[in-house]
């Protein structure tokens, strides 16, 4: 009986193949470069599996018709990102103490190297993202996004809402001028307005029957640690409920049956 | 399922579960994972009661304010009013002051009964609609505030726009020939005294429970 030829040995399989169209690896620099950082890249993504999770957030399926509407949400996202690192380092200068508050901005405005336009990024972002989260909002209402299975979302969302609310609120105090002042006084007896839980509420926020000693420095807390904290956890939830559930077509688009369920109709007749 | 509701017994022995103890009656998996849930919410408590404790303290905390002189008797007359400066929160500059208009005690004016506290009236400039300071202005005999257009009489008692109650008055008292300032209260649409509540807190008919006195600041006790 003939003998079938033995097959030939495999090459040694611990060599990694070469990738497709750069037979001989890298040649140019920028070849090696690229080479570079995607073995750094490959280092990380085989430790940590991100790429896995990065894909299924990023490279998902949209409805027909998504428009540009669509990009409020992450707008607002990108405002309050800028509104963190401005925030942060503003926060290298700002003095949150009564006494030293005032002219620890009107130094930042005036002496620091570009600090009238980190301040201004800061006091006009804030109204920014103020607009752009109403706009998403309404968004979300009148694309009847807001409808099941993405209730949790919505309440989600008026959280943040209240929560970038209270931002504003906070924030507004901080330059302690006249304005900030009075406006601070006026917001705090609002709340206060509240019937039984108002008046302690009140105090609360001035830490004591009248604008003391640690009320600046209670506001300048809530609105660089505690607010933002919440909202960056909050929206991170917001943002995983959005790709776990999908968007929304818009309301002008109609849903189409599947072709097999017309044929199925089409057979009944 | 049916099987294990039959061998349903209060010992993990007759429940079949490997390695059990003679009359143990929950498993050690089921110990173990309360055991860690109880211990981690002790931790948290820990830390996380003494810090709300920590930030609502001075809620509870009394605000000391003490006496402060604006004067002497000659400076002050009952037909009009005079204003000081006091100090509300000392250590905080000019945050921590406010103005009080001061006039003495007028018969055809006031009619709450003399007492030791009201020889003279000190009335605060906190607009009792949202804390804006109002002003006095002689010309009309009325006190003005600017922001949402709040009106009083020349005793503080609301003319017109939103304000809720009558403007706040401080207790006076003379030492020698010196006036003396003391704390603020409140006052209800009859001008009897309260304990001070913030701006934006009615007095009148349920006000005074919807709005309750707070224990940093209280009126001084049989006025």
């Amino acid at each position: 009986m003939a003998k079938l030829k033995t097959p030939t040995l495999p090459s040694n399989p611990l060599t990694s193949p070469k990738r497709p169209g750069k037979a001989y690896g890298p040649s140019t620099p920028l070849e090696h470069g690229a080479e570079a950082g995607i073995t750094a890249v490959d280092w990380i993504d085989e430790r940590t599996s991100l790429s896995g999770g990065l894909r299924w957030m990023m490279f998902r399926k949209v409805p027909k018709g998504t428009n540009w509407f669509y990009t409020l949400g992450s707008a607002t996202m990108f405002a309050f990102l800028s509104q963190a690192v401005t925030g942060v380092f503003l926060a290298m200068y700002y003095d949150p103490s009564a006494t030293r508050a005032y002219e620890s901005i009107q130094h930042i405005n005036n002496d620091v190297f570009l600090g009238e336009f980190v301040h201004g990024m800061h006091k006009w972002g804030s109204s920014v993202m103020v607009i752009l989260i109403f706009l998403h909002m309404g968004r979300t209402f009148f694309f009847g996004a807001y409808k099941y299975p993405r209730e949790l979302n919505w309440v989600i969302g008026v959280a943040l809402l209240v929560m970038t609310m209270t931002m504003s609120f906070s924030g507004y105090l901080l330059p302690f001028d006249q304005r900030s002042y009075w406006a601070t006084i006026v917001g705090v007896n609002i709340n206060g307005t509240g019937p039984l839980v108002g008046p302690y509420l009140s105090e609360f926020l001035r830490a004591g029957p009248y604008f003391g000693a640690t009320t600046l420095s209670r506001f300048y807390a809530i609105h660089m640690l505690l607010v933002p904290g919440a909202i960056a956890a909050l929206m991170g939830f917001h943002l995983y409920l959005v790709a776990k559930l999908g968007t929304t077509a818009p309301p002008w688009v109609r849903a189409k049956s599947p072709d097999a369920l017309r044929e199925q109709k089409v057979s009944d007749l | 399922m049916t099987e294990h509701k039959e061998s349903k017994s209060k010992y993990t022995e007759d429940r079949q579960i490997p390695g059990a103890f003679e009359g143990e009656t929950v498993t050690r998996r089921r110990a173990m994972v309360l055991g860690g849930q109880v211990a981690g919410g002790v931790a948290a408590a820990a830390f996380a009661l003494p810090a709300l404790g920590f930030a609502v303290g001075p809620i509870f905390e009394k605000q000391d304010q003490p006496w402060q002189i604006v004067g002497n008797t000659g400076e002050f007359n009952p037909d009009s009013y005079v204003p000081r400066t006091i100090t509300l929160v000392a250590g905080i500059g000019d945050a921590g002051k406010s103005t009080v208009y001061l006039r003495k005690y007028n018969p055809d004016l006031d009619t709450e009964p003399r007492d030791e506290y009201n020889s003279y009236i000190a009335i605060s400039t906190l607009c009792m609609h949202l804390g804006c300071p109002v002003r006095f202005t002689a010309a009309a005999q009325r006190f003005i505030c600017p922001c949402h257009g709040g009106v009083y009489d020349i005793v503080g008692k609301v003319n017109g726009g939103p304000p809720v109650r009558p403007l706040d008055r401080f207790y006076t008292r003379l030492e020698a020939d010196r006036v003396l300032i003391g704390p603020r209260f409140s006052v209800n649409s009859e001008l009897q005294r309260f304990s001070p509540r913030d701006p934006g807190e009615p007095l009148d008919g349920v006000g005074q429970y919807l709005y309750p006195s707070r224990p940093s600041m209280r009126k001084i006790q049989g006025t």
